[in-house]
């Protein structure tokens, strides 16, 4: 293993702080030790013959326990994170990680369950996954659950492949999926994953999907529009009503991406609105962590004619358990009764000869299942509805006090209507008058300890910031991040260079993304 | 004021005056009417932290975990002995609770981690390119067929009977969405026999060790598929590799596989992460994050999120996967893992899985009505075929307290009562000793039963 | 390149293309202001000779860190050549977007396409 080896571009040296741990590793070093071979040796030639073997040993990490977590451990400070500071990143939903899901998530019966662990034995974790189902259910307004899709995008991908079994068992192939202008990139990415072809639809001056250009591109050869509401400029779909019309009209289906239901829990459901299909993100609404990219959940939820087509299989409850002897037999372990006969038998059911299949392994993420069920026994129907009313009071403050301190001059909101969840404000005045852009803004929120809002995005708007406090923040808080971009815009009339060039008080600066993609380094070099 | 918000009536008050209206209501007045829910949703009231602790424990003890019975599952997810460093690394705030590093310079212990987990992913498979992490096995052999598809838009995939039949599920279902044509191959004692390979296949896929547990022959299937100008996508259980001629060594293309045997719990089947490495050739056709090195302003050292215009923010139609949220904290807890094991460790690992799964098949295939399905080389997983039904065997089994394995009649009935049994480093010699005295116990009594019923 | 420039020997497509004429083949590339709007290219995927470009459609992509603009042929033909260096060097098409950075050239199918291309002064104003 190389010597503390810098490999920063252009030979510098790179400080103690910053090694990787492969520039920690010197050979012989290590932290596993190996448990005592208990059974007779055999030769490993006789058992894996050479031919079969790599040359070398892959070349990991030698360093002992106390580096290896000092090392981490440092890493860990060069982050920012919720549980630090504010984090108003639009689309996200950072709202609070509670801490009672961690312990929950770690009792053994939930985090050392085998997935192919026999359903009779796993009555504790199949009945969770059917209640989980079953709020889902009732906050979607749409009667049937799937779990299994791993996080939005791949609760997107069901809702589109869905749509094509739908159209495909009435003996119809249509090649179209519209989605508005303003739609996240993971939408027309699912749209081509999924064998379709993308259409735009426009928006207009008030922020609400174009319904002559929606009236326009709704042939019998659309399969789908896929729609946010609030969309994703934080906005209320007010013509949701002739959108479904005009949808269901061409006998397409309409489908709810769920990153923005956060602004209406209890309040109104996308059932209600006519949507078929509903993916929710356990990673926004529900509190799983986001843990720097993941893990998350995004199961969906389906109208009655869409739910032969679900994945398999799907977690059903039963009058009681089947009558099969051998799954029967045995329950040694003098767990809760399960095969006895007595009560609901929580099953998975594989026999659904219309379903599009498998999307991914197993039964989805269930530790992820565990946290968002946890946070809807905390919360309940009236504690879930006052999560959705409060994000969107916090979100209406914030919009006020922004105001209130002068910063809408500069950053106006994209669309003047009251916002729900989240609001858009356009840097375009900030970039002309100011001569710093939405990125330097960013940039400088940095230096005052807070995560920026999401940036350049939705497309539509120019200099974008997208704001979304969420529930989970105090007025204080609130008012604080109002006057810190008041600070800067003040601070960029006297000087802009000092935006443009932050951040000044991060663990690096800038960092040069041109040459990092001109030039990839993706691994350690060895 | 509901649970974890701090908005009391005071500062709603203050709020509402500040935003200029009277009430909650008022700010979603752009709702129809009609469209609003006219009652409360039809979900228990909330419960208080103690009675939610109680519920989810009682939940947790109607379930039988590998802390309750002698278990040899298997099939893409191990019971393997998880190091405390792991959790205590991965519940630190800083990693827990941020999003994805859009902005770098406050997430290089989030990106830095990422380049070091691509790193020691690139060193198990042999490929020079990983990405950081997709959601897991079987969806990441399915992200691998769509690779292949874009590359060389060809019509078919042929694919080993070999394959995890949930892998090969999940291929089916992406397939049928890009009008592609799966061809299946088949085993033939045990490994895969490829058929003739024409201009039409996209990528030939394989899996090492097969699910079978066979160790399979890559380089032959990848010399192959190339010589048909096709992919070779190797799917494989990451803990072999420590020994096993890498893909990379073979001529794959693609190595995918399932990480959870990598410092993640079973979690009942996920979160997990799914791993994703290429050759160079391919890495702008890689889907998901990738983490690169490169300098700031400064001079000094740090990793961005890098080739973005691959993904679906940038490239949005055309990207080469809508995946967007993915595994990361699962990925830092592999790195964390593989740096726990180490260069040493890992092989040291492997070898006494080898040896133990050596053990167990030598002591099982002297049982009575137990066989071999085959005779190849496995490193920590072997298939078995029963003289007795196997369901009723493993039911026998339960009741003594020893999970025995997976039964494989409905994915290979070709094997009869086929059994999937599963090694790792927490099943000791005593353990196999007594899954073998039990599982005999359990094919004698089936068999007996069986004579009875037909005696006479 | 730091200032804008539109040379008058060539002809240009409000995709913001330029043409080089020469005989039956022309040099093809993106103009001052494509390069502005893209920022620093970090990658070009270049099209394949023998391949067939169409007037005003794209023949090919170049990406910055945070885009991707699609290139639209000013006329039609048959690829005859890429630029090979702007695979190790992709910042030649910023640094000199009409010399060093030219993209492709190609065999016209039909050199009267030209006449419905702009000159600099005609280009140069849509951009106001």
């Amino acid at each position: 293993m190389a010597e503390a080896a810098p490999t920063a571009p252009g030979g510098l040296q790179a400080a103690d702080d910053e090694l990787t741990i492969y520039e920690r590793s010197r050979p012989g070093r290590r932290a596993f030790v190996a448990p005592a071979l208990d059974v007779p040796e055999r030769p490993l030639d006789e058992l894996l013959p050479p031919g079969l073997r790599r040359a070398e040993a892959p070349r990991l990490p030698e360093v002992a326990e106390p580096e290896i977590v000092r090392h981490y451990n440092r890493l860990s400070k060069r982050n920012f994170d919720l549980d630090t500071g504010f984090y108003p990143l639009g689309s996200c939903t950072m709202k609070h990680n509670p801490k009672l899901h961690e312990r929950v998530a770690a009792l053994p019966g939930h985090a050392k369950l085998h997935p192919l662990q026999d359903p009779s034995r796993a009555q504790g974790a199949l009945e969770l996954m059917w209640r989980l189902q079953e709020a889902l259910a009732e906050i979607s307004g749409l009667p049937h659950v799937s779990l299994q899709p791993s996080a939005g995008s791949q609760g997107e991908l069901a809702g589109v492949l869905l749509t094509r079994a739908f159209h495909e068992d009435r003996g119809e192939r249509r090649s179209k999926v519209l989605a508005p202008e303003t739609a996240h990139g993971t939408n027309p990415a699912t749209v081509t994953m999924a064998g379709y072809e993308v259409v735009k639809v426009g928006t207009d001056e008030r922020g609400n999907v174009d319904l002559d250009d929606l009236r326009a591109k709704a042939t019998d050869d659309v399969a789908c529009l896929m729609l946010t509401n609030p969309s994703t400029l934080g906005l209320f779909e007010t013509g949701i009503e002739e959108i479904e019309r005009i949808v269901h009209g061409v006998g397409a289906t309409l489908y709810y991406d769920g990153a923005n239901l956060n602004a209406i829990m209890g309040v109104c459901r996308p059932g209600d609105m006519g949507f078929d299909i509903v993916h929710f993100n356990l990673h926004k609404s529900f509190t799983q962590p986001h843990g720097g990219g993941g893990p998350g959940a995004g199961p969906i939820a389906v109208s009655e004619r869409i739910e032969p087509f679900l994945p398999r299989p799907q977690v059903v409850r039963r009058p009681g358990p089947p009558g099969d002897g051998a799954d029967a037999a045995g329950n040694g372990s003098g767990r809760r009764p399960s095969g006895d006969g007595s009560g609901p038998y929580y099953d998975l059911d594989f026999d659904r000869p219309k379903s599009i299949g498998r999307l991914r392994g197993f039964q989805g993420n269930y530790g992820v299942f565990v946290r968002a069920y946890a946070y809807i026994r905390s919360l309940g129907a009236a504690g879930l509805r006052d999560a959705s009313e409060v994000a969107v009071l916090n979100a209406n403050y914030l919009l006020a006090r922004l105001r209130h301190e002068g910063v809408l001059e500069y950053l106006p909101a994209a669309v003047e209507r009251p916002c729900m969840h989240e609001f858009v404000l356009s840097g375009a005045p900030m970039k002309h008058e100011l001569e710093i852009k939405t990125l330097d803004l960013a940039k400088r929120l940095l230096d005052h300890g807070v995560h920026p809002p999401t940036v350049y995005f939705p497309l539509i708007v120019e200099e974008a910031l997208l704001v979304e406090p969420t529930e989970t923040e105090t007025k204080e808080t609130l008012d604080r991040f109002a006057k810190i971009v008041a600070e800067i815009l003040r601070e960029a009339r006297e000087d802009p260079e000092v935006a443009r060039s932050a951040p000044h008080a991060t663990p690096v600066r800038r960092l040069d993304e041109t040459a990092a993609a001109r030039h990839p380094v993706v691994r350690q070099p060895m | 004021m509901s649970t974890y918000t701090s908005a009391t009536d005071s500062d709603r008050r203050q709020m509402l005056a500040t935003i200029g209206v009277d009430s909650i209501e008022e700010l979603f007045a752009e709702i129809p009417e009609r469209l609003r829910l006219a009652r409360p949703l039809a979900i228990d009231p909330g419960h208080s932290e103690q009675e939610v602790f109680e519920e989810l424990r009682a939940l947790a003890a109607g379930n039988v975990s590998t802390d309750d019975e002698l278990s040899f599952l298997g099939a893409g997810m191990y019971d393997h002995y998880v190091p405390a460093l792991v959790e205590s690394i991965i519940l630190r705030s800083e990693f827990l609770t941020p999003y994805t590093p859009y902005q770098p310079e406050i997430s290089q212990g989030g990106l830095q981690s990422m380049f070091e987990y691509q790193t020691a992913i690139s060193e198990l498979t042999g490929l020079p390119v990983s990405n950081a992490s997709l959601y897991e096995g079987p969806s990441a052999v399915a992200a691998a067929g769509y690779v292949a598809k874009n590359e060389n838009r060809r019509r078919r995939f042929v694919v080993s009977r070999g394959v995890h039949p949930q892998s090969r599920e999940t291929l089916a279902t992406m397939a049928h969405a890009w009008g592609m044509e799966i061809v299946e191959a088949g085993l033939t004692d045990g490994t895969t026999e490829l058929p003739a390979l024409d201009d039409q296949v996209s990528a030939v896929i394989v899996q090492q060790p097969n699910y079978l547990g066979a160790v399979e022959d890559i380089a032959a299937h990848a010399a192959a598929a190339h010589g048909a100008g096709a992919l070779t996508i190797c799917a494989c259980d990451p803990l072999p590799l420590a020994l096993l001629k890498t893909p990379g060594e073979c001529g794959a293309d693609i190595a995918v596989g399932e990480g959870q045997s990598l410092g993640n719990r079973l979690d009942f089947g996920g979160p997990s992460f799914g791993f994703f490495a290429a050759t160079e050739a391919l890495i702008r056709r890689v889907p998901g994050r990738i983490a690169g090195e490169t300098k700031d302003v400064d001079g000094k050292r740090g990793f961005v999120l890098t080739l973005q215009t691959r993904e679906q923010h940038i490239r949005r139609d055309k990207a080469t996967s809508n995946i967007c949220t993915a595994q990361a904290l699962n990925a830092l807890a592999g790195v964390i893992y593989l740096s726990w094991l180490g260069r040493r460790g890992i092989v040291e690992l492997a070898e006494l899985l080898v040896q133990r799964t050596a053990y167990a098949r030598d002591r099982l295939r002297a049982v009575e009505g137990v066989a071999l399905a085959h005779e190849q080389p496995v490193v920590r997983e072997f298939a078995l075929q029963l003289d007795a039904p196997v369901r009723r065997v493993i039911a026998r089994c339960r009741a003594y307290g020893v999970n025995p394995g997976n039964p494989l009649e409905r994915d290979y009935p070709e094997l009869g009562d086929g059994l999937l049994v599963a090694i790792t480093e927490r099943r000791g010699k005593a353990d196999i000793d007594r899954l073998a005295e039990v599982l005999g116990a359990a094919v004698s009594a089936e068999r007996e039963a069986y004579a009875e019923a037909t005696r006479g | 390149m730091p200032d804008a420039s539109y040379p008058d020997d060539l002809l240009y497509h409000p995709e913001h293309d330029w043409a080089r004429v020469e005989g039956d083949q022309a040099t093809f590339g993106i103009t001052w202001y494509a390069q502005d709007q893209l920022g620093e290219v970090v990658f070009f995927d270049p099209p394949k000779v023998g391949a067939q470009v169409h007037q005003h459609e794209p023949y090919t992509e170049v990406e910055s860190v945070k885009a991707v603009s699609d290139v639209f042929a000013p006329m039609s033909g048959e690829i005859v050549a890429v630029n090979d260096s702007l695979a190790d060097k992709p910042e030649l098409i910023n640094d000199d977007p009409y010399g060093e950075g030219w993209l492709a050239r190609v065999r016209l199918a039909d050199p009267s396409e030209a006449q419905s291309l702009m000159d600099a002064a005609a280009y140069e104003a849509t951009l106001e």
